[in-house]
Formats: C-alpha cells, structure tokens, sequence
C-alpha cells in the first residue's frame, strides 16, 4: 500500500483511475452522429436516454476533466419541486418521479433518501408566497402543504423558533423534499450509457466548435478534432465560454457558490431546512454530517476558491437556525462554478446554431433536473430538432421575447 | 477580507460594494428592436479576462467604473465615470396628468 501511494504521488500525470464500471478508453473515432460536450450529470444522462428510449448510440461525451467532477460532485443534492411557476412545477415534478426510479433502474444505489423539506418563512409577504406555492404544487401532484409553528416544532424540536430575531411565522413542508448521492447519479447514468455503446472520453477538453454555413458540424478537442451530426452543450459554469466558441452570446453570468459540512454527529435532523431570509439551508447527511449552503457568491468570477467572508455570514445565520452547532467544526468546504440567469430557470432548446443544442443555465438548482433534463434533451436531438413541450418555455429564445420564467423567490438559497 | 479601491473613498472591505455588470454600449431605446434592446439588458460576454464594470459603493451611494479579471479576481483599475462618460443620459418620460 505505502509503495502503490507513492507511485501514485510522483505519477507525472493527472492521478486518473479506470472506473471498474466503465470501460476503458479508447481512441477518438473520427465521427459520431452526436457529440456531447460535458460529462457532468447532464451529459451523461443526455447519453443514457438517447442509447435507452432511441437507439442512437453512436455518441461520444467529451469531459475535459472526469466523470461527474463539475458541480455534479459540487452540489448539496436538494431534490424538490416546490417551485412557483406553472412551467417549473411541471417540470421538476417529472424530476422528482424519475430520481426515486433511478436505484432499480440502474441496479445501483443512489441512495435516494426522501426526508421533506422545510422551507422557513420570517414575513407576512413570504407566508403569502408559500400559500401561492402550496396550492401550485398540490395542483401538479405534489405533496406540499403550509404548516404553523406548533407543527414545525413537532418537526424539528431543535429549531430555533426567533432566528436572528426574525419569528418563523409558517413552512413550506414539502413532503417529496429528498436528497440522492450526486456522484452514484453521474456513475449510474455514465454505466447505462457505456453498456449501451456510447463513449465516455474523459481528459478530453473541446477547445473549438467548427461551423459552417451557421450549423455545427464539428469540434476540436486536445486529442484532434471530431465532426458529428448535432452537439449537445451541458458546461454548467463554462456555458458562454462554449457558446462564444460557436459564436453567439448567452443571458447566463457565472458566479462561484460555495457550501460546507462539519465533522459527524448523532443524527439529530431528518428533514432539509431552508430559510430563504437568512439565505442559509442546512441538512445532515445519512453519516451524521451537517451540509449548509446559501446563495451565490455577491459577484461573478471564474474560481472555485472558498472565502472567509462566506464562512461567516453563512455560518452566523446557520447558528441561528440551531445555536448549539456553534462549536461544531467544519470538515470540509467546496465551490462550484453556476451558471445564473436572470429569472433563475434554466436554458434548454436550440441556439442561434443549427443542430448545436443547450443546456445550460442551471444554476444552483440543476442537480435535481438531471433525469429529466436528459430525457427531455435526449427527446430534442432525436427528433432533430423538435422541442419537446415540457422544455418549451425555457428556452433561449424568452429573453429576446421578455418572456422569463421567474423562479428567483423559489429559489433563492433552497436550491 | 478582500479591499477595493473606491474612487471616492479609497480602500474599503470588499463587502461594503454591489457588483453593477458589464460596462456596455446602451442602443437607443426609442429606436432600437426588442432583440437589441434584450441582448442589452440579459446576454453578456461572461468571459474569462479583464472586463470593465460598474461598481456601486453602498454606504455612499457612489457608482464608478472598475477593471478585474474575472479569472483571478484581481482589481486591476477603479476610476470615476467620467473617463468614460462625457454625456449625461436623459429618461425623460412624458408626464401624463393623473385624473382622480
Ligand atoms: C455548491 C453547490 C451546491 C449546489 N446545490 C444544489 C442542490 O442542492 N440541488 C440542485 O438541484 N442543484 C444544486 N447545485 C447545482 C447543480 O450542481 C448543477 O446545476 C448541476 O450539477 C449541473 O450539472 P451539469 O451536468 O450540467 O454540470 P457539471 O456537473 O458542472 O458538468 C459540466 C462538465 O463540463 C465540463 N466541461 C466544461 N468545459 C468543457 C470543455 N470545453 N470541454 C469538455 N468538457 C468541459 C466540466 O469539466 C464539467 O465536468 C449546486 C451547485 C453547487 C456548486
């Protein structure tokens, strides 16, 4: 063992192992019918269901770095579908139904793990918001009800009912709010995927987009250049960069969101608990661990660097919610690159290029898209082109018609 | 904590600013398209380099103009907007009369 670490420390490449699940790579081919950029979540399912539902296997995910090491490996794992809009609802509840499939289907454990989730109001304007959402949810299939105090203190006792000197005035209990691994949702799909022919080419970076006449027909990589029939484009963080590559601008800005977890304790909290006013949501994880996370760094930048500022006022709020973590530790802290828009719904549909699909946009929030994210983009590039309806409204086009999709209040720092 | 150099205050926490977007070309919105005037408002470069901003110093209400690298966050330049802006920008609304 000491012998094979230190092999492994003066290994002069990056430290990449082969993935027992996963076949081995292989050379580029010098043509696939769909070329997707992004081995994130997203890619790979994109992959999954495109081999799955419509045959078309002849597909190669490009990840400049590995498997599922974006945000994918980045984020807290909410899973909900208590969003504002009709459109929203809509669309994460397909989600939701799909994430408790996902185990049996892959025949591997995502520990998809349903505990509810609480969403904290502070002010009279939020416990209306909450009312609006509740009925909307409960409209589409969810179970969401608003709750009073004494039934949030029978939830979590250990709560502190006055935070910051704010009195919690009701909850958004949203009982289908769940978490899942974030790594074994990339691997399972990645799995499905390789079995079913499509190729996985990890450390392989797209550094160009070739098109011709206004439609793409290529794409240069640091291991020579591919063409393909259509590209998917699921970058996270990196979207315009891509998009600027094939030429057109985004309605996205990148921002840095970083989130932390302390050593383990006894499991004290089973359900995820969110107070948008305090920008601050905290869980504890099967092994004991406190998640917490809040809203986006206060401005854009391309760094996964953790700040001291964050810590603090993250954690001040988070030792409001419940007091005695104030002399827990920190274990752990982490950033990943989100790509925010401006009404805090994500892009899906074409782009200003022919048979070059997005995906992106996802913000803080996409990790609980995954599965139906892939479907619904796997439907659009094997119909070559025909926007599947659930995905209609988030297209790119709705900015140029001012017609967002506002999501922002439902977001905020739920995720 | 990260400092920033405002223009009118000098050094002060990085936290005491609000981040006001790339610095861009307004089209004129009496006879720009919808499409100009949305590419204005929601799409942006978002790239990785020196890009020029508004900043607004909040304690003091002050907007100036600063140039950071959005890759490694570095304030490369804070300055006044009147190195970039000789004119002023008129809104000027009709006023209509309000009937009670
Ligand atoms: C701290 C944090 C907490 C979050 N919490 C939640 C949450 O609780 N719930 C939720 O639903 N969402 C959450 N999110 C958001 C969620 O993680 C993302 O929206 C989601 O993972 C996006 O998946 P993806 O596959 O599109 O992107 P990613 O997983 O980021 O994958 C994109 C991949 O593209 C690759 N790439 C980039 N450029 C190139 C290139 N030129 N060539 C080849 N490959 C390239 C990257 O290396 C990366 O692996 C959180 C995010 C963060 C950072």
């Amino acid at each position: 063992m000491p012998f094979s670490l230190l092999k492994y420390g003066l290994n002069k490449d990056y430290p990449f192992e082969q993935h027992a699940d996963l076949p081995k790579p292989t050379e580029l081919k010098p043509h696939y019918d769909v070329v997707i950029i992004g081995g994130g979540g997203h890619g790979v399912a994109t992959a999954y269901y495109l081999a799955k539902y419509h045959g078309i296997t002849n597909v190669a995910i490009l990840e400049k770095s590995y498997l599922g090491g974006g945000n994918t490996a980045r984020n807290t794992a909410v899973i909900r579908s208590n969003y504002l809009t009709s459109e929203g609802v809509k669309f994460y509840s397909e989600s939701v139904k799909l994430f408790k499939e996902l185990s049996n289907e892959f025949d591997f454990n995502i520990m998809y793990s349903q505990r509810g989730q609480l969403t904290l109001a502070h002010t009279d304007a939020a416990v209306r918001g909450f009312r609006q959402r509740a009925e909307v949810n409960k409209h589409f299939g969810g179970k969401t009800e608003l709750i009073d105090p004494q039934q949030i203190r029978e939830l979590v006792p250990t709560l502190n009912m006055n935070p910051a000197d704010m009195p919690v005035l009701a909850g958004l209990w949203h009982m289908d709010g769940a978490t899942a691994r974030h790594d074994a949702v990339a691997w399972g799909y990645a799995k499905g995927a390789t079995q079913r022919g499509v190729e996985l080419h990890q450390l392989t970076e797209v550094t160009d987009v070739i098109v011709q006449q206004g439609k793409v027909t290529g794409v240069k990589t640091n291991r020579g250049n591919v063409s393909c029939g259509c590209v998917v484009q699921a970058v996270a963080g990196h979207s315009s960069l891509l998009a600027a590559k094939a030429g057109f601008k985004m309605p996205i800005t990148t921002f840095p969101l970083q989130a932390m977890v302390t050593q383990p304790v006894k499991p004290f909290l089973d359900p995820l608990v969110s107070s948008p006013s305090l920008h601050c949501y905290v869980q504890q994880t099967g092994r004991g661990e406190l998640v917490f996370g809040g809203g986006s760094d206060p401005y854009p930048l391309y760094s996964t660097r953790s700040t001291m500022d964050l810590k603090e006022s993250l954690l001040a709020n988070a030792v409001e919610l419940f007091p005695f973590m104030a002399n827990m530790r920190l274990m752990r802290q982490w950033a990943g690159l989100t790509d925010m828009t401006s009404d805090y719904s994500p892009i899906m549909g074409l782009s200003p290029v022919d048979n070059y699909y997005l995906d992106a946009g996802w913000g803080t929030w996409g990790f609980k898209s995954t599965p139906i994210c892939g479907k619904s983009m796997a439907e659009l590039v094997a119909s070559g082109g025909k926007v599947p309806e659930l995905i209609k409204p988030f297209s790119m086009d709705r900015f140029n018609a001012f017609r967002q999709v506002n999501e922002m209040g439902a977001t905020a720092a739920s995720h | 904590m990260k400092m920033m150099n405002c223009p009118l205050n000098g050094l002060r926490n990085i936290s005491e600013f609000v981040h006001g977007g790339e610095v861009k070309e307004m089209p004129d919105p009496n006879s720009c398209s919808d499409k100009e005037w949305a590419d204005y408002v929601f799409f942006s470069d978002n790239a990785i380099s020196v890009v020029t901003e508004w900043w607004l110093h909040a304690p003091s209400g002050y907007w100036f103009i600063a140039e950071r690298h959005t890759g490694s966050d570095e304030i490369l330049k804070t300055y006044d907007p009147s190195v970039l802006f000789s004119e002023r920008v008129e809104f000027s609304a009709p006023a209509t009369e309000v009937k009670a």
